[in-house]
């Protein structure tokens, strides 16, 4: 058997619901396990530690070919029909219901679980410059916006997962 | 399966240690494992394992994270600083309950 994984660091590139939540999950799991657990979130995924925002994350309807209703193993929902307003609203929060069933946190409250469980978390630089961004629109648990070569420098040692 | 001597009384335990039988659990063999894991027990300790054992008993189930923060009252911070390392997983098997089985 090889050796343990003692440090991670995970990429969160995506902002839709399902870009943000396996990414979290991997960290949060990972300091349960005593791994070092670095989040490094990206372009879109991004949007997971903007605070007027990282609320009101929802899942795609439109272009998602996995997409089915009225549950998991239902139909196929139409692309043209994933179109109408409000149907990824409704989406979101049905799977928001099943995930609060699981006790999966909201994103807001998952960061500050994985950040009080000593991960650190981290926005990246060249998305923060060209969407414009200040600390002040990032949550608190924001540890520092990095660039990719300081991302390296932190991850010396660790596995590197892109999500 | 194997057996083991710990406290003064024998436990039936799976390859990673855990307790098969929560009958044969008491007190000191909660401090006798935790020793093992580099843990001295103080009543901190106690109000999560205490937590841990009401929640089993009620649900079946070992508590995930959130459920200690909301239902038990603990503290994230407080529960990785009490059993570094691995929280849940140590307090699990300090209480002579079985690993956790939940992602989160």
């Amino acid at each position: 058997m090889s050796d343990k994984i003692s440090k991670v660091s995970i990429i969160v590139s995506r902002g839709s619901l399902d870009g943000i939540y396996p990414g979290l999950i991997m960290a949060n799991g990972a300091r349960m396990e005593g791994i070092e657990a670095n989040l490094f979130f990206t372009f879109f995924g991004l949007y997971g530690i903007l605070k007027n925002y990282n609320s009101k994350i929802k899942i795609a309807t439109v272009g998602n070919p996995a997409m089915r209703v009225p549950n998991a193993k239902g139909f196929p929902l139409p692309t043209i029909l994933g179109a109408i307003p409000g149907m990824s609203a409704f989406a979101t929060s049905m799977m928001n219901k099943e995930m609060e069933k699981l006790d999966i946190p909201p994103v807001p409250e998952f960061l500050e679980m994985i950040h009080d469980a000593g991960g650190k978390i981290y926005a990246c630089k060249a998305t923060v410059d060209m969407f414009h961004l200040t600390q002040d629109d990032f949550c608190a648990q924001v540890d520092k916006v990095l660039t990719v070569g300081e991302f390296y420098e932190l991850s010396a040692g660790a596995q590197i997962i892109f999500t | 399966m194997s057996q083991k001597q710990i406290a003064g009384t024998t436990v039936d335990v799976n390859v990673e240690g855990y307790l098969t039988n929560h009958a044969q659990w008491n007190r000191d063999v909660a401090a006798a494992l935790a020793k093992e894991l580099g843990i001295e027990l103080t009543e901190a300790h106690w109000k999560v394992l205490d937590f841990i054992d009401r929640d089993f008993k009620e649900k079946g189930v070992v508590p995930g994270m959130r459920r200690m923060n909301k239902v038990g009252g603990i503290l994230t911070k407080d529960l990785y600083a009490l059993f570094p390392d691995g929280p849940i997983k140590k307090a699990a098997l300090i209480a002579g309950y079985p690993k956790p089985a939940s992602c989160v």
